[in-house]
């Protein structure tokens, strides 16, 4: 990563950035009602399962999409695609993935107008819009890792203030001694940047598919998934 | 030890236009003994007498232990049927040189063939350090039943580090791919995200070609259990439990859905 593009990263990865991303707790919600989290410290453990799974699954996509598009094999997102549907058993989770990631195209197209763009179908995955619009943002394969890994842990944490009024320098702090572990992710994903599809890690995450099949069940809740 | 043992079935015409589906392969070698059978309980979607073949895979010795490499090679032939299951459960140990334990399966399954594949669970004991690896390739018109349980350790003890990965490819396709990282090398593998301190976990999947592109409906088993229709002609149990028993019940419940709801639609086949 060199400077001319660590301000477009951070771009990418802010919170602010109007994609939707803030309507969703990445499972937190259901995991704080079956009180499988309830604190800061269970906070950060469910944090540190996620960025291990869903967090690793999402940053090879990114890498690997990203890689694509910067060497112009756009069809390759294609086949990226089909592996990431593979990936995901939950139908609730493939669904909030193509949401998250229609909504990212919609906002890339302005901020950053680019030929690929058009070619990536209706509902995209969400990794693998992340990934296209950090090459497009002029990012390496490392830093769409990172921007992903990042997006898998900042969401749910900011969630559990809302949902159990904890502390939110102390949910920063969990996600601050968090940092190695996701710049260790994002190196161990970005290997799988110019891999096979078929190669890239699944991450299977079985508690957090069975809890969104849940949480789509609720008549009320506070986050979209 | 080494072992890789090979198992593959093809079907034989008979007289009158019934199918008999002939062991072709049947190479064993310790500890994995392959055995021909009867039914050992009840059978989706097979009958006795319907021609199917029975196998049943036996440990002819302990293990695996860490630095143990498997192999393991089914091939069901274009239209034929293979019911394949267990004795007993594996229980996965630690080696003398820490080394890790390897289980690597091969599996097609041809055009218009089923596959009935219902394992004991495996038990990963204090200090192991094992892989398994299974990858299925079905062939367009095949069906599946795999089932897969884990168990974190024996009573009260704690597990060794334990990756499970299953590939199935549909027509070329992916259709199913999980990477399930367990045990105190893995980060968060206890949290609320992965297994939330469940003792027991389990997958099943079915994959029926009567399903079209229309699975059945994503359906709650439990708490902590679920059917996931799969991006194709299939579907998932998937399921977290305290202990095994409670395991292969939901296990249990979730079959009866999936190959019960598939016989409604083939009009003419007998349940």
């Amino acid at each position: 990563m060199t400077g001319e593009t660590t301000a477009a990263l951070l771009l990418l990865a802010d919170g602010r950035l109007p994609a939707g991303g803030h309507a969703h707790s990445g499972g937190l919600e259901p995991s704080v009602a079956a009180d499988r989290v309830r604190d800061v410290a269970s906070l950060e453990t469910f944090l540190r399962g996620r960025a291990m799974t869903s967090g690793l699954l999402a940053a090879a996509f990114s890498a690997s999409a990203c890689a694509a598009v910067l060497a112009g094999a756009n069809g390759r997102l294609g086949v990226l695609e089909e592996e990431l549907d593979a990936r995901q058993p939950s139908p609730v989770l493939r669904q909030t993935s193509r949401k998250l990631g229609r909504q990212l195209v919609r906002a890339m197209r302005v901020i950053r107008p680019h030929d690929c763009w058009v070619g990536l179908g209706r509902s995209p995955h969400h990794p693998i819009v992340l990934g296209a619009a950090a090459a497009v943002s002029g990012l390496r394969p490392c830093a769409a890792a990172l921007a992903a890994v990042h997006d898998a842990v900042a969401g749910p944490a900011t969630a559990a203030v809302r949902l159990l009024g904890l502390d939110p320098f102390a949910t920063h702090a969990a996600l601050a001694r968090l940092g190695p572990l996701l710049d260790a992710i994002a190196a161990d994903a970005e290997r799988y940047a110019d891999a096979d599809p078929a190669h890239l890690p699944a991450g299977s995450a079985p508690l957090l598919d069975l809890a969104a099949e849940h949480h789509a069940t609720w008549e009320v809740r506070l986050f979209a998934s | 030890m080494r072992a890789a043992a090979e198992l593959a079935v093809e079907a034989v015409a008979l007289r009158g236009g019934a199918v008999r589906s002939r062991i072709a392969t049947l190479r064993s070698q310790a500890p994995l003994m392959l055995r021909l059978t009867h039914p050992k309980g009840p059978e989706p979607w097979t009958r006795l007498g319907d021609g199917a073949a029975r196998v049943c895979l036996a440990a002819g010795a302990a293990g695996p232990i860490g630095g143990d490499a498997y192999a393991l090679d089914i091939q069901v032939g274009d239209g034929s049927t293979l019911v394949l299951r267990e004795i007993s459960a594996s229980l996965l140990l630690p080696g003398p040189l820490g080394g890790q334990s390897t289980l690597h399966t091969t599996v097609r399954v041809g055009a218009g063939a089923t596959l009935v594949w219902l394992p004991e669970p495996m038990i990963a004991a204090r200090g192991c350090h094992h892989l398994t690896d299974v990858q299925v390739d079905l062939a367009a018109g095949a069906r599946l039943v795999l089932r897969e349980e884990l168990l974190l350790g024996r009573h009260g003890e704690q597990p060794g580090d334990v990756v499970a990965r299953l590939r199935i490819r549909l027509d070329g396709r992916p259709l199913l791919h999980q990477d399930l990282a367990l045990g105190p090398a893995a980060v968060g593998w206890n949290s609320a995200a992965v297994t939330g301190g469940r003792r027991a976990l389990g997958s099943l999947v079915v994959v029926d070609p009567a399903w079209a592109d229309d699975p059945p409906p994503a359906t709650l088993v439990g708490d902590t259990a679920a059917v996931l229709p799969l991006p194709g002609p299939a579907a998932l149990v998937s399921a977290l439990a305290d202990d095994a028993l409670q395991l292969r019940a939901c296990m249990d419940a979730g079959l009866a859905l999936l190959t019960a709801s598939s016989e409604d639609r083939r009009p003419g086949v007998a349940s």
